[in-house]
């Protein structure tokens, strides 16, 4: 199953923006395009990304036609944007995900590409990223990649330990990923591995071995999420049957501790709760602008986007379904299948909601006078960082980080 | 002929211009579920009171909480017109029947009927036999010198007994089986002959129509429309419409704006004579200035003497109510109000909690009756409430002489105690005599005194124990069903107080006492109920980000203990573009759900956890209102 669509009212058929994102511009955020590829070879058991394995999925929304649909959706938001005087910004960012963006022929990742840049242009040292499963690629294919425009690749390596990824059921031989990560860096492509912790069975030590891979594969950036079972997905069932255990939060805590301290030690510093990179450059700038309520426009089937305007905001997102996508756009209809108008309660709550998850953090200064009352108790917890709070920033510690939901409800209370 | 009288007839037995030997007073009683209120339905029918068409069961329960428990809450008094022919002649008589209410909890319901009456029909349900209700009904009537007339209903039932049950009556009551009336409130069957019964057993009443008026306040019900209406029954002289009366114990005096019977709708009248029962409007808009028990005369023509006063119920058991939302509290107190006009046993005082907030400790009759009031309060007044454990009262003299009375367990008074006291009543337990083993074990474990024991019949005992109101009041009776596979029946009343070896354990959390949580019980129980609650709450509080230790404490000295560990992770690890309005949507709702939080020292305690253990699932009554 793919994740429910939060509630929210219904757009307009054409999608337009508020009038007044256009009026309220003390400064234009930063721009960053999301492009959604929803299909993947296979769908593991705990994932509930808005993804399909079949290569036809009906009414003219197949794989292959898939590409053509997307650049329609391109074509839409400049037209849409520039309505509200918000068109002539260069994307700072790109970021293919999926799903597998890499089970589209390479040349179809390439001519979005070539759209995006054609239709708002590329900041000069833009990041573009695409997701990628390590046995979704080959040398020629990332090769490709980096030649067209792309800087960046992410793998799906989850775990390094066989009997981890059978439960994840993953289909990657484990061996794949240092050479995908090799071939990757021999196209000039940044690399970063995400991995996942906490799956059922794996134990501390089986940890270690995952994140000291990673490690040795000379990548400048991890990713490391806590396995969440998801409802409607096939771990969710087998949980329910008793097949597979719940992950246990006290032992998904001390694996985070663990990669934290393997990673820093091997050169990698945290600068988001489950991110952590060689340097600040190395950061994955898309993520970062989420982080920090920039404007970006989801393209793709179920994609969100975010068009800040001061205290202001709109959020919204497509119909999840490709063959709907499809023909709503074939239509000249927007894809748009709801949308949100934060006013600034929302935004403000946002900004220490995503801020707080930041290394850099969030000015005590930003947050309503209530909530700067609750800073040094916050620090007496060791939950915020001391030194940091003196100088006027909310940062949390690695305590904190762990307990960010109990943080940023104190902070937003 | 028709029993129902003619017009002729009727004209010989109008309100107010009916001689007494014209009129029968009567009630039914019985143990709850025996079919008081399906008898009275036929009554209804056959008298000509309620036509077909407007007939449902229970006519009578008319509250919505009467429907759908199916049992009375509050008696009411019907007048029925009913015509008996004796040696050719045929004669009207104007019948007054009082529904009662079975439930244990509301037998001060029944002694008020019973005042105003003559005769009672004691009613068996031939399946099931005497029941202890059944006595202390009886007992009532009998110490109110009533006509007795005993009947077997339900005898359509295939499992009744009737010729069994005829027996252990007649040995019960007086007199010969054979004339132990056989009915069914289904089918009507022997109704007729009941009737006929009443008029010939029932005295009519006796009073002095010449001397200034006297009539008792049997029930006063506060009614939106028409403010107050007052139930009465005349014992001597007259009441007549827009004449001033006056309440004999206040001396207040009032106009009398109508003046009617229940027939049974209300039907204005031209007064009320010697012996009728009926109802009084005078505007007040408080049941306490028209107070059962009270006697209400003439102003022109005031009478000296009042009669026997009556005394409000005593509540025997307390709980806290707190809205859960902590703004209703003004809308509690309101509410409180308001059923209070209708509900003398209703008694309460505000209180705080340190873990509940603003509320009010309120006094019941029992759990029936406090399971009422609250759903009263949640539905009619759209309240979320929560409970505190019941308790009743204790009565601590202190070293110093000085004497504490306890409602509430957390204001145990601390000091040099002398003595503690607590509320015993007498009660009667019948069940078949296999059971005599199980009931003992059970009444010794809570702390029973055996009194007596009598065979009713070979087959059914009835067992007479002095109790701790304490121990019976909460899943006793749950208990003594379940052990005597529901074949036995309790009846209790009060009988004053008994010292006792009580302590006050509290629970604290992270040191912290929680007021709501504080109980008293017998020194042997004292480990159970802290090692009980600890666990309880141990696994209702969420963890907190620091350990939190939970105590249960007999003064200084800890006798139980439990501790929830930290949470070390809350966090959600991934947070893409997409989750972002989730999280957002999740962060609201856990905020709005902190509201509902309350603050123990530092530990954030959700209301539900309070709920959850408040609303213990051993602590009998819910789901089991009937008796
Ligand atoms: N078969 C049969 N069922 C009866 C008869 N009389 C009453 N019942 C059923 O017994 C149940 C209780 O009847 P009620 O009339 O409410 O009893 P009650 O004595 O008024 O009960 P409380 O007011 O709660 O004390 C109902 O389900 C009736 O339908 C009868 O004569 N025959
Ligand atoms: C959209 S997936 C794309 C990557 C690619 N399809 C793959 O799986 O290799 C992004 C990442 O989210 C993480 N992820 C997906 N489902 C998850 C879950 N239920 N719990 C935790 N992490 C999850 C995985 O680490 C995954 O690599
Ligand atoms: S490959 Fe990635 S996106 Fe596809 S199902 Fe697996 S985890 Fe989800
Ligand atoms: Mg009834």
């Amino acid at each position: 199953m793919t994740p429910a669509l939060p509630d929210g009212e219904v757009p307009p058929p054409d999608g337009h923006l508020p009038g007044w994102v256009g009026q309220a511009t003390p400064e234009v955020p930063g721009f960053g395009v999301y492009l959604h590829v929803p299909f993947c070879a296979v769908r593991c058991g705990y994932c509930d990304f808005n993804t399909y394995t079949a290569s036809e999925l009906g009414g003219g929304a197949s794989q292959l036609a898939y590409a053509q649909t997307a650049l329609r959706e391109i074509d839409l938001a400049a037209r849409t944007l520039e309505a509200v005087g918000r068109g002539s910004r260069e994307v700072g960012t790109v970021f293919v995900g999926g799903g597998t963006p890499t089970v589209l022929p390479t040349e179809d990742l390439v001519r979005m590409l070539d759209h995006v840049r054609g239709t708002w242009g590329l900041e000069s040292g833009a990041e573009v990223t695409t997701e990628a499963n390590p046995d979704s690629v080959t040398p020629g294919s990332l090769a490709r990649l980096a030649e067209a425009g792309f800087t960046r690749v992410s793998f799906g390596m989850q775990s390094a330990v066989p009997h981890v990824l059978a439960t994840l059921e993953r289909t990657h031989d484990p061996a794949r990923v240092p050479e995908a990560v090799r071939w990757a860096q021999d196209a000039g492509l940044a690399v970063s591995l995400d991995l996942i912790y906490g799956t059922p069975g794996e134990s501390l030590d089986d940890w270690r071995r995952s994140v000291e891979t990673a490690v040795a594969c000379g990548v400048d950036h991890v990713s490391a999420y806590a396995l969440v079972v998801e409802p409607g997905t096939k771990m969710a069932v087998q949980v329910r049957r008793g097949e597979l255990d719940l992950p246990d939060g006290d032992d998904q805590a001390a694996k985070y501790e663990l990669v934290d301290d393997l990673l820093e030690a091997s050169g990698l510093a945290w600068y988001e709760v489950s991110n952590w990179a060689r340097t600040p450059a190395d950061a994955c700038q898309h993520n970062l602008a989420y982080w920090r309520g920039a404007d970006w426009w989801g393209i793709g089937p179920g994609a969100h986007s975010h068009v800040g305007a001061g205290e202001r905001a709109v959020r919204w997102w497509n119909v999840k379904h490709p063959r709907a996508y499809a023909s709503r756009l074939e239509g000249g209809l927007s894809p748009a299948a709801g949308r949100e108008l934060l006013g600034p309660a929302e935004v403000g709550l946002e900004r220490t909601l995503l801020g707080s998850r930041i290394r850099e953090g969030l000015a005590v200064a930003s947050l309503t006078a209530r909530a700067r009352t609750a800073v040094a108790g916050l620090v007496a917890d060791e939950l915020l960082d001391g030194r940091s709070a003196l100088q006027g920033r909310v940062v949390l510690t690695r305590r904190g980080r762990l307990l960010a939901d109990t943080v940023v409800r104190a902070l937003t209370d | 002929m028709s029993p129902i009288p003619s017009t002729e007839l009727t004209s010989r037995i109008q309100p107010a211009a009916t001689p007494p030997s014209l009129l029968r007073n009567f009630c039914i009683i019985a143990h709850i579920d025996h079919g008081k209120s399906t008898l009275a339905d036929r009554m209804l029918q056959l008298t000509g009171v309620v036509d077909q068409r407007a007939m449902r069961a229970q006519y009578l329960d008319r509250m919505d909480i009467e429907r759908e428990r199916g049992i009375t809450i509050k008696s009411q008094a019907v007048r029925m017109p009913w015509a008996v022919e004796q040696d050719g002649t045929t004669t009207p008589y104007a019948l007054n029947m009082i529904d009662t209410p079975g439930h244990v909890d509301f037998t001060y319901e029944v002694s008020r009927s019973l005042a105003a009456c003559e005769g009672a029909v004691l009613l068996v349900d031939a399946a099931q036999g005497i029941e202890a209700q059944t006595l202390a009904n009886l007992y009532l009537a009998m110490e109110n010198d009533l006509a007795i007339i005993p009947v077997l209903n339900k005898i359509d039932l295939p499992a009744a007994q009737p010729e069994r049950y005829a027996e252990e009556i007649a040995g019960l009551v007086g007199g010969d089986p054979a004339d132990v009336l056989r009915v069914s409130g289904k089918t009507g069957a022997g109704v007729t002959e009941l009737l006929d019964r009443i008029v010939a057993t029932v005295p009519g009443p006796v009073g002095d129509a010449e001397a200034p008026a006297r009539a008792m306040i049997f029930d006063s019900v506060y009614d939106t429309y028409r403010g107050v209406v007052t139930y009465v029954r005349v014992v001597d002289g007259q009441l007549n419409p827009r004449e001033k009366i006056v309440m004999m114990s206040t001396r207040a005096t009032h106009e009398l704006l109508e003046i009617g019977v229940i027939s049974p709708e209300a039907i204005r009248t031209q007064g009320l004579g010697v012996g009728e029962v009926g109802y009084l409007i005078t505007g007040v808009k408080d049941v306490r200035q028209s107070k059962v028990g009270d006697t209400v005369t003439n102003a022109s023509k005031p009478a000296n003497q009042a009669l026997a006063e009556y005394h409000d119920p005593r509540p025997m058991v307390f709980s806290g109510l707190y809205p859960i939302d902590g703004s209703d509290y003004p809308v509690l107190r309101d509410a409180l109000d308001k059923l209070k006009l209708n509900d003398a046993a209703l008694a309460y005082e505000p209180e705080t909690s340190v873990a509940l907030g603003f509320g009010f400790r309120v006094g019941f009759l029992g759990l029936l009756h406090l399971e009422i009031i609250r759903e009263r309060l949640e539905r009619e007044f759209d309240l979320d409430l929560i409970s505190t454990a019941p308790n009743v009262v204790y009565e601590v003299t202190m070293e110093d002489r000085s004497i504490v009375t306890v409602t509430n367990p957390s204001e145990f008074p601390g000091g040099k105690i002398g003595e503690v006291r607590e509320p015993v009543v007498k009660a009667t337990i019948l069940a078949p005599s296999e059971f005599i083993g199980a009931v003992m074990e059970l009444c010794q474990s809570r702390r029973g005194d055996l009194q007596g024991m009598d065979y009713l019949s070979a087959e059914r005992v009835e067992m007479r124990y002095m109790l701790p109101l304490a121990e019976i009041v909460f899943d006793f009776f749950d208990q003594l069903k379940s052990k005597t596979r529901g074949y036995a029946s309790l009846d209790y009343e009060p009988a004053g107080e008994q010292a006792a070896d009580l302590v006050k354990v509290d629970i604290l959390l992270q040191g912290e006492q929680v007021d709501a949580f504080s109980a008293i019980v017998h020194k042997e129980k004292a480990y159970a109920y802290g090692v009980m609650m600890a666990g309880k709450l141990k696994d209702l509080i969420p963890r907190q980000q620091f350990e939190v230790p939970i105590q249960a404490a007999v003064g200084s000295r800890v006798i139980a203990r439990e501790t929830i560990r930290a949470i070390r992770k809350d966090v959600l690890a991934k947070c893409y573009g997409g989750d972002i309005s989730r999280k957002r949507k999740l962060l609201e709702k856990q905020k709005e759900g902190k509201k509902r939080m309350k603050t123990i020292g530092r530990v954030d305690v959700p209301q539900e956890a309070f709920i959850a253990a408040l609303s213990s699932d051993d602590s009998g009554g819910k789901d089991k209102p009937k008796k």
